[in-house]
């Protein structure tokens, strides 16, 4: 169990992070979400005993950070931003040096997690000439060589392209069955697909701090329905559509060959069904039908207004 | 010990990445041509079989070579980021710089043994007395060893290796030339010529390990590192 109380963290007059408190259960995923410059690789950072806080506590299993700060950092895996490692050392020695360092004996260890983080086909690489995904994964791997309890990864999606996205999100996950992981990303959708548990911080402050599900409910706003049909114009659509319950806006978009138009509908009223009617009454063709969940966005955009601008780190 | 332990793996490490690049090699090279030419001119004009010309300009050589070998230590870290992984192992501030320490001196150690071949020379056509050279040797490591603490400090305050180099150039030239200086400065100011590094190097040179030499080099690695442990500790 994790629980920090009170954190601030200043560089010169900037406060990177201001009072922050919260509190992270074992065997959670926990996403920290926020525009850039929010604080949350400061916050990280301490977390992983990097930095000391300038006030306030970090306590891992009532052990504290600026007491037994070595202890720490042999319970957690950290991976930083973007994954500075040793570019001029072979990817097989810079994980045996970390073995060393971390007190991992035997040869093992080092193909186990090669193998988990598949990249074993790169042992004998630098570093420096390695692909972002695989540098990402070599990370990773340095992370959790002594297969802590707690996982620290800061961006661990960034510059990552869609394929090796999804593949070090469903390696998460997996770890995630086992051990606590607390990860910070910018990208909304990142938080949903792989996390339990999101904090919003921005300006240094958390806006929110609860489960994904929650805060998906918590703001019972409206949801888009994307619909492009044929068989009629825009007005005969809307005319149509507009009787459903809860439907309530209906703008036009562009199409090229279909008539397209996105309906705003009430969070919480299912009409595809009726469409589907109204489609078949009229007899339009339906080619596409689409449902946008972009509650969380919502938060995410209500949350932070005003904290997109990037400020020095 | 547990500590010594992860230094030495440290040590290792760093070591591994010095003859892993060419820079190891580069310096090496230069070092001994320059040595090498002290050495021969006073061997061919002036048919001493003896390595006094050599240990006289090893502390002015040591001041140039050994910054180059320490600006990368901390500055690179710092400038790739990987201090970041480094600091978050689980090692403490004095591991990670005795570790480099360790190998800033080993190195110098390395790029010394070549030498040994002038020794091997000079035995081959004359019977030089063992006295200063064996003292020159163990002073030779002791100078590099107090002018690599003063890199690693440089280098601790920097992210930039080029001024982390000059700094240090500066400060290991300043020790060297000041017993060489003190006859502008007024007699009161006599005691500085302690302070000189050359000073107390030629004094081991001469023969006589003595222990306040030693213990002047000491001092002088302790008191940097614990600085660049203090500005390690600092940046959090």
């Amino acid at each position: 169990m994790i629980n920090v109380d009170g954190l601030s963290k200043s560089y010169g007059d900037f406060k990177a992070v201001d009072d922050i408190s919260f509190m992270i259960r074992d065997g959670e995923i926990t996403g920290l979400l926020g525009p850039n410059g929010a604080g949350k690789t400061t916050t990280l950072r301490m977390l992983s005993c990097y930095l000391s806080p300038d006030s306030g506590s970090i306590k891992v299993d009532e052990k504290n950070s600026a007491e037994n700060s070595l202890d720490i950092k042999r319970m957690i895996g950290y991976l930083p931003e973007s994954a500075p490692l040793y570019g001029d050392m072979m990817v097989y020695d810079y994980l045996k040096y970390v073995a060393e360092l971390r007190g991992v004996t035997g040869e093992e260890r080092i193909s186990e997690v090669a193998s988990i983080c598949r990249i074993r086909d790169v042992m004998h690489k630098n570093i420096n000439e390695l692909s972002k995904g695989y540098k990402q994964r070599v990370g990773l791997a340095h992370a959790m060589m002594h297969d802590p309890d707690i996982l620290i990864l800061d961006e661990p999606t960034s510059g990552l392209d869609p394929i090796e996205i999804v593949e070090i999100r469903n390696l998460i996950k997996e770890l995630g069955k086992k051990k606590t992981v607390i990860l910070s990303t910018h990208i909304l959708s990142e938080v949903e697909a792989t996390c339990d548990r999101v904090i919003i911080i921005n300006r240094g402050r958390i806006v929110a701090d609860d489960s994904t599900e929650n805060l998906q409910s918590a703001v019972k706003g409206d949801k888009d329905i994307i619909l492009r049909v044929s068989g009629t114009d825009f007005s005969g659509l809307k005319e149509a559509v507009y009787g459903i319950d809860g439907v309530k806006n209906v703008a036009s978009i562009d199409g090229e060959e279909f008539t397209s138009a996105v309906l705003t509908v009430d969070h919480q009223v299912e009409i595809r069904p009726e469409l589907f009617r109204a489609a078949v009454q009229n007899n339009w063709v339906i080619y596409e039908m689409k449902q946008e969940h972009l509650s969380l966005e919502n938060v995410f955009r209500e949350l932070t207004t005003g904290g997109e601008d990037e400020r020095v780190k | 010990m547990k500590g010594l332990n992860e230094s030495l793996i440290i040590m290792r490490k760093e070591l591994k990445g010095y003859f892993n690049s060419p820079i190891a090699y580069i310096v090496i090279t230069v070092f001994l041509a320059f040595t090498g030419f002290f050495f021969f001119k006073d061997f061919f004009y002036y048919n001493q079989a003896e390595m006094r010309g050599l240990f006289q300009t090893l502390p002015l050589m040591l001041s140039f070579v050994v910054p180059a070998v320490t600006m990368k230590l901390f500055a690179e870290e710092r400038q790739t980021g990987s201090f970041e992984i480094l600091m978050t192992l689980p090692v403490s501030a004095w591991d990670a710089v005795l570790g480099k320490f360790f190998a800033g001196t080993v190195f110098a150690a390395v790029m010394l043994s070549p030498t040994l071949i002038y020794l091997v020379t000079v035995f081959l056509v004359g019977s030089p007395d063992p006295g200063p050279v064996i003292g020159g040797y163990i002073g030779a490591v002791f100078l590099a060893a107090a002018y690599t603490s003063i890199g690693l400090l440089t280098s601790s305050f920097t992210r930039n290796q080029i001024v982390s180099f000059i700094i240090s150039w500066a400060a290991c030239f300043l020790l060297w030339i000041l017993d060489k200086v003190i006859i502008f400065l007024p007699a009161k100011l006599g005691f500085l010529s302690y302070l000189g590094s050359d000073f107390h190097f030629q004094n081991i040179a001469r023969g006589i390990i003595d222990s306040r030499d030693l213990i002047y080099f000491a001092s002088v690695c302790a008191i940097s590192l614990m600085f660049t442990v203090k500005t390690i500790e600092e940046r959090r």
